[in-house]
């Protein structure tokens, strides 16, 4: 197949038709940093960070290898010392552009090793930026040992409020580098039309319907804005404070609400959920999870959960062991039985609970009380 | 389904009937409109102008109930159009004879006429959907639960087939099941007439390879009950001890004075559950279970994938697993089962006795879940049934149907038409969504939505409270004035105990699946004030 080949860093690679340099690069386990690409949606080219170096009969030239398309006999170059010096302007730039506390703001002479204790530094923000250490900007800052204030373009302090009047979402938008993900996401992914760019030239941001809030906007919470954004102007709620992200543990499972049966990755520290994203590339939902997967997870948390069995007694219930319980069931299942015959036995079983559990009950219907009088909620 | 989700944004066309998916499958509706924003044609038939018809081509705002006769209708211009496929209706399938001649007395003008839907409109949406090759069709809730439910899922099938959309990728007939597991539980044989893997309770050799397996003899052989027979078995004591495990069944069936009324009759009730509810108060007994990811154990979706769903918390106090629940009743009354765990019991049990499981072990679905059939271990499992026009039973039955209205229609005491549906908020009675912070912040009480014309007409503003009343009884609830909603409709979901919509819904049920008709129902709507 010498008509699909291409030269990424000095090795041949086999490409579909169609395919863009970045993606031949990921399918090859090559790292193109990229802040804006969002699988599946429309390139925009907007970040600037996924530039590659084309050798052409007649020289070289950058394009953007997230919206180029791979053609036969291409030579890429994705770290050459060109593409590392005008990505780490752009970085720089981006840095420049918001509240990136975690940068290390003026003093650019200092080394990357003290990093970590001028994050704690305030830029114009009280609290450290709640995605430090999970930011994709911090970590292609720290890639390239890029310091923030020496593109020499930083704006006016960002002043814009957090917007916080919705249960779900933290919006920050001075912390918004305006790569425009969240807007694939919402338009082209999930589709809810809630956000948008907005605004022109420095004033440019991330809008709401009009100008508004998520709340009086067409969001519908479905969070996926949240699961793109690669900085920390967009946040999840619930889960601020609860757990750093190399505390937590990601345990993929299935979410307990409809029949879609969504993928789903919990972030679990310490036995407790505190995060809940959906699994890239996971089927059937590719990543997607909507309002009551990504943020109706605490129900097993609450205080009212039944935490021991309960017998009748007059008006309420009183506490019982499992030995008195179950013993008490078994034999009033026998007596009726034995009066009244098997038939007098019935039970529902439930369609939101794991196979197992269905198996198991319609078993004890069937194997131990010999009727077949099993029925779950399908029909209703 | 017979298809999968992810040919839902392959589709070149797909009629969408009887479902608010944005709403009740929000993740699967986003491939619907993923589909649409690559040229895809969609057709909506609902009553209701959800969401979804934003991105429709045609909307086809049909009667709540008509649906056979819209979907006769369709099928009789195919025919007499000559639109349909028939090289695959005589290769692939029997009956059509008999089809014709019902679909027959079906003209648009006639099906119009039941439907509320313009004639030329029906004749278009037919050469639509005659015009694009595959269609895939998806449903809901809003064709089963009718007193004419299954008729409606069989005119849909004859509707794809007529169209030869079967056995296709991007194709076939997609009902979108409810709830996380319902598929898996009727797999699981947590119904009156078949064991796992839907070996029938009335076949000898079926009962034979159970009682083996399980160790025990004399499997009985007669169906059982279906929950509403249940339910009146507990008020004439045919049925004196009652087991509900994980259903409210106190707000989520029809008529809630009839259903406490029977719950309340119970001689001996046990109610397995994560949290105390409505239903609860009626138990003798109450177990505390452990919850969704508090233990291991799978899930089957809506395409017949087979998930894996594992622990992160530990459940709460004495709270334990549900199988270990049913094991130690088992022991207690002479039994002992080996198997210890979710695993054994899918790798042990399970997967050994239906041979559409057998080739899903727990080690082959560590990441992405498998679709059943999958008959062997080295089985890729089925994205779709009934490749190439090869029905299960050889050829595919055309099962034509006549049009039977709801069991009740608006007259002069009770006006409306009241359906009812979920919202994207909440999940059924809130056991779990009303537990979660945030969820109530966002929908925080039921609504009855109407339309503008009728709120003008009784003069009720947006947001007033008002008075809903059926035959079976009345709510006060908030109004909420929608254009989503038709003339004449009253839609209300039952998220809530108060304002909820079963306090009205009608219990009858279609005769063969005796699924309530929650669908419809005749109300009247009062100003209070």
């Amino acid at each position: 197949m010498d008509q699909n080949r291409i030269t990424i860093n000095g090795h041949a690679y086999e490409f579909t038709p169609g395919q863009t340099i970045l993606e031949v690069a990921q399918q090859n386990l090559i790292d193109i940093p990229n802040l804006c690409h969002l699988k599946g949606t429309r390139a925009t080219g907007a970040c600037r960070v996924c530039i590659v170096e084309l050798e052409e009969s007649w020289g070289r030239k950058i394009v953007s290898s997230c919206s180029a398309p791979a053609k036969n006999g291409m030579i890429v170059h994705t770290e050459s010392p060109k593409i590392v010096a005008y990505r780490k302007f752009y970085i720089g730039l981006m840095l420049d552009s918001g509240n990136h506390n975690c940068d290390i703001g003026a003093r650019a002479d200092e080394s990357w090793t003290d990093f970590q204790i001028s994050a704690m530094e305030n830029d114009q923000k009280e609290e450290l930026c709640p995605v430090w250490g999970d930011c994709e900007l911090q970590a292609l800052a720290y890639r390239y040992q890029v310091k923030g204030r020496v593109s020499g373009r930083h704006r006016e302090a960002v002043t814009l409020p957090i917007e916080g009047d919705n249960p779900f979402i933290i919006r920050d938008m001075s912390r918004c580098i305006l790569c425009g993900r969240c807007v694939a996401a919402c338009n082209e992914v999930q589709v809810n039309q809630a956000i948008d760019f907005g605004f022109r030239g420095t004033k440019e941001q991330i809008i709401a319907g009009t100008g508004t809030t998520l709340m009086n906007s067409a969001c519908v919470f479905c969070g996926e804005c949240v699961q793109v954004c690669p900085v920390g102007a967009l946040v999840e709620k619930k889960a601020l404070g609860k757990g750093r992200p190399w505390e937590v543990t990601k345990i993929r499972t299935t979410c307990p609400y409809c029949g879609v049966g969504c993928q789903q990755l919990l972030h679990v520290k310490n036995d407790t959920i505190v995060k809940v994203t959906g699994v890239e590339d996971g089927a059937p939902n590719q990543g997607r999870l909507c309002v009551k997967g990504r943020f109706g997870y605490d129900f097993i948390y609450s205080d009212k959960r039944l935490k021991t069995p309960l017998i009748r007694e007059k008006d309420g219930f009183r506490e019982a062991s499992w030995e008195e319980a179950l013993t008490l069931v078994a034999d009033t299942f026998t007596r009726i039985i034995d009066e009244s015959g098997p038939d007098a036995l019935a039970g529902v079983s439930c369609a939101r609970s794991i196979n197992e559990d269905s198996y198991q009950m319609q078993k004890l219907f069937r194997a131990v009380f010999k009727t077949n009088n099993i029925d779950h909620c399908a029909r209703t | 389904m017979t298809n999968s989700f992810n040919e839902f944004a392959k589709a070149k066309m797909l009629l969408v009937i009887g479902s608010n998916m944005t709403e009740a499958h929000p993740v699967a509706a986003t491939f619907v409109k993923n589909a649409v924003q690559k040229g895809a044609t969609l057709i909506v038939a609902d009553p209701r102008k959800h969401k979804l018809v934003d991105f429709a081509h045609t909307h086809l705002p049909l009667k709540v109930g008509s649906d056979v006769a819209l979907l006769n209708g369709l099928m009789h211009v195919l025919i007499q159009e000559d639109l349909y496929d028939s090289e695959f209706v005589e290769t692939c399938c029997e009956g059509f004879d008999v089809l014709k001649q019902t679909v027959a007395s079906y003209p648009p003008e006639k099906a119009g006429e039941i439907s509320g839907i313009d004639p030329e409109l029906i004749r278009q949406t037919a050469r639509l959907l005659a015009s694009v090759k595959p269609v895939m069709v998806c449903y809901t809730l809003g064709i089963t639960e009718h007193t004419s439910g299954k008729n409606n899922v069989m005119s849909i099938a004859n509707l794809q087939m007529l169209l030869g959309n079967m056995g296709v990728p991007c194709g076939g007939v997609n009902p979108l099941r409810g709830q996380n597991n319902v598929q898996g539980a009727c797999d699981m044989g947590a119904l009156p007439n078949v064991f796992p893997g839907y070996q029938p309770v009335g076949d000898l050799s079926a009962r034979q390879k159970f009682e083996n397996a399980w160790g025990v003899d004399r499997l009985p052989e007669k169906n059982g009950l279906m929950i509403p027979e249940m339910m009146e078995g507990l008020v004439d004591k045919m049925v004196r001890g009652f087991y509900i495990f994980g259903e409210n069944l106190a707000n989520t069936e029809p008529d809630i004075r009839k259903v406490e009324h029977e719950l309340a009759s119970a001689e001996f009730l046990v109610v397995q559950d994560i949290f105390e509810n409505e239903t609860t108060r009626f138990a003798h007994v109450v177990l505390p279970a452990a919850a969704w990811s508090e233990n291991d154990g799978t899930f089957t979706n809506s395409e017949r994938r087979v998930s894996r769903v594992r622990t992160a918390s530990p459940a709460p106090g004495e709270a334990r697993p549900n199988w270990w629940i049913f094991r130690e009743i088992a022991r207690r009354m002479g039994h002992t089962w080996e198997s210890d765990s979710a695993k054994d019991l899918w790798d042990n049990e399970i997967s050994v006795l239906a041979p559409n499981l057998a080739g899903i072990k727990y080690h082959r679905i560590e990441n992405d879940g498998l679709q059943w059939p999958c008959p062997t271990e080295s089985h890729p499992g089925t994205p779709i049934l009934h490749l190439e026009g090869r029905f299960t039973k050889g050829k595919g039955s055309f099962m034509p149907v006549e049009w039977t209205p709801a069991a009740e229609v608006p007259d002069d005491d009770y006006p409306f038409v009241l359906s009812t549906g979920r919202r994207l908020y909440h999940y059924h009675t809130r056991t779990q969504t009303g537990n979660c912070e945030g969820l109530n912040d966002m929908l925080g009480e039921e609504t009855a939505d109407i339309s503008a014309a009728d709120a003008q007409k009784l003069n009720i503003d947006q947001n007033e409270m008002i008075r809903v009343k059926s035959r079976r009884g009345e709510v006060t609830v908030k109004a909420r004035i929608t254009h989503e909603v038709p003339e004449g409709l009253v839609w209300m979901a039952f998220h809530f105990r108060e304002g909820n919509a079963n306090w009205l819904t009608n219990p009858v049920y279609d005769p063969d699946t005796l699924t309530a008709e929650y669908k419809a129902c005749a109300v009247s709507l009062e100003k209070i004030a």
